[in-house]
């Protein structure tokens, strides 16, 4: 029994050693075991600053001939397919969003057109921001119970959670437009009616 | 009449080229910053759709500054804080009058202009002159600007330029005592022996590098940019320059640019041999291993131009890749780098030089 113990103790042992392989687990201890470890006297040639200068020059002089390489070969169409720099020119060029990204809202369409919401307040109700307001309507189909007469969905106060499309028992609601753009000049018109929301 | 003609183009063709290159400078930097981060840089400002890669946003820049409002603060002297960027921007720019940019042009036989504004036998003096009465510019707009973090920025460029611009100019003993003279278009020319059997150029670079490591330290501290920041501090203290708007301060602003240049023309002439192109004598090429190309002076001197520029774009290049590349000094580490390290080396580079010199006869 107490030779497990010990055994146990030497294996937790190299979790907390600081010159071990888990040493960069605890941030606290890593710090600490840089400070009685690692710690030693700079040497001539580091004190003079150069080396350091030098790797420093090296790197960012890296990025740029090798960027400035393809500008250029852009300037003549060539390689257009390898970027010269890692940004993307937003307006022109959007940048590839994750087909899962929760952006603006769309209310989806039954074959004839009408919105699919049977306006069973899920939504509404699970919304934590509030942002849902809904005004159901009795439809004319015996087979559909409900539908939404207005779905006002204010964007301004929206968080983007995305409960609103989890709680949905119809799929009617979906974050799926891929609309990151949406500024106004009027908290009004953040405001979108069902019309806005069914247009896309 | 003819030479005063030929002096006055000449003048004001060598403002005008170093101006415009200061002015293209706020185009580069921003260029070549956002090349060596992986970014794009300035490219939206456009005449008619046309963009010329973002050149355009100098002049955005220049037509925003004179849009602004030239705003004096109630306590100011009104006079000194309206002097000091003139002061700041006309001593960089009176600086290049003794920087020979090309060679000896032959336009008859009794006829020879030299490609320098003004053609001074104490050109090094007169630039030294120059650059030590631009801090003058710091340090008056940061007394006069009545403000405390102003007065901070002039206090330490004062201390500064005095720590950096001794260094500066024992530094350049070393090629003085080397060329044995201080006369611009003179030191050029003798750079242009060669050494080693007539494989190198006797280049400041190649007979002086401690001189030359020691002087480009020192003239990165003189422009005030970056690593050396320290009146301007944008962080922690504005600057000197903290009350100053529109145009004064885009003054400021061009005048550290304008520094930037001169520093880089001044290394160019006294370390890279200046318009001298490797193996190119007054009437050709003259390669070492024997082979020999004739040419007229015309193309001698043109050739010899865009050696001068080249080599300037390399430096300014270097000053800007430096700039966008280490963080700054801490102001301690700057007084030790400045007094303790760079002055005794300098001293010791002078001594060596001396002793050198003498045993060779």
């Amino acid at each position: 029994m107490e030779n497990t113990t010990e055994k146990r103790r030497l294996e937790l042992e190299k979790y907390f050693d600081p010159n071990g392989p888990f040493a960069s687990l605890r941030v606290a201890q890593m710090k600490r075991a840089w400070k009685q470890s690692n710690r030693r006297q700079l040497n001539w040639l580091e004190n003079t600053y150069l080396p350091m200068l030098f790797s420093g020059i090296y790197l960012t002089s890296k990025h740029f001939f090798y960027n400035i390489t393809f500008h250029i070969l852009h300037l003549f169409g060539l390689y257009k397919e390898i970027p010269g720099a890692v940004t993307y020119q937003y307006p022109e060029k959007p940048r590839p969003l994750a087909s899962r990204l929760r952006t603006r809202h769309r209310l989806t369409k039954r074959a004839d057109g009408s919105p699919r919401c049977v306006a069973c307040m899920m939504c509404e109700t699970v919304c934590p921001a509030r942002c849902i307001e809904i005004t159901a309507a009795e439809h004319p189909d015996v087979n559909i119970e409900k539908y939404p007469a207005e779905f006002v969905l204010d964007l301004g106060k929206c968080v983007y959670c995305g409960f609103c499309v989890e709680v949905c028992p119809e799929d009617a609601i979906r974050m799926d437009t891929h609309k990151l753009n949406i500024a106004e000049y009027s908290r009004e018109s953040m405001i979108y009616n069902k019309k806005r929301l069914m247009d896309d | 009449m003819n030479d005063i003609l030929i002096k006055f183009i000449l003048s004001a063709g060598t403002l005008m080229t170093m101006f415009s290159f200061a002015g293209l400078l706020t185009w580069v930097e921003r260029k070549q910053s956002a090349v060596m981060q992986d970014r794009i840089g300035a490219n939206r400002a456009s005449i008619f759709g046309f963009k010329a890669m973002g050149l355009f946003h100098v002049i955005a820049d220049v037509l925003k500054m004179l849009g602004k409002e030239e705003f004096i603060p109630d306590g100011a002297n009104k006079f000194l804080f309206n002097l000091a960027p003139y002061l700041s921007i006309i001593f960089a720019l009176v600086g290049f009058a003794a920087i020979p940019i090309g060679g000896a042009l032959v336009l008859s036989d009794n006829h020879i202009i030299q490609l320098q504004a003004a053609n001074l036998n104490i050109a090094l003096i007169f630039i030294f002159a120059m650059m030590s009465m631009g801090v003058y510019g710091v340090v008056l707009a940061g007394f006069s600007s009545n403000n405390n973090y102003a007065f901070l920025g002039g206090m330490r460029g004062a201390a500064q330029m005095i720590a950096y611009e001794i260094t500066m100019g024992a530094a350049i003993m070393g090629v003085i005592m080397v060329f044995n003279t201080l006369d611009l278009q003179v030191l050029d020319r003798a750079q242009g022996a060669y050494m080693l059997g007539g494989w190198i150029p006797k280049w400041g670079i190649f007979v002086q590098p401690l001189s030359f490591l020691l002087f480009f330290t020192a003239a990165m501290a003189e422009t005030k940019r970056i690593p050396f920041d320290l009146p301007e501090g944008e962080s922690e203290i504005i600057g000197y320059f903290v009350e100053y708007s529109g145009m004064k301060f885009g003054m400021f602003f061009m005048a550290d640019l304008v520094e930037t240049v001169l520093v880089a023309a001044l290394m160019t002439t006294l370390f890279l041999g200046g318009w001298q192109v490797p193996y190119l004598h007054a009437d050709g090429f003259y390669f070492p291993w024997g082979a020999h190309v004739a040419l007229s002076n015309l193309p001698v001197v043109i050739l010899g131009i865009l050696a001068f520029f080249i080599k300037l774009s390399f430096f300014i290049w270097a000053l800007m890749a430096i700039r966008w590349t280490l963080p700054r000094f801490r102001y301690d580490q700057l007084m030790n780098l400045g007094w303790k390290i760079l002055l005794p080396m300098s001293l010791i580079n002078i001594a060596i030089t001396a002793i050198v010199i003498t045993l060779l006869g």
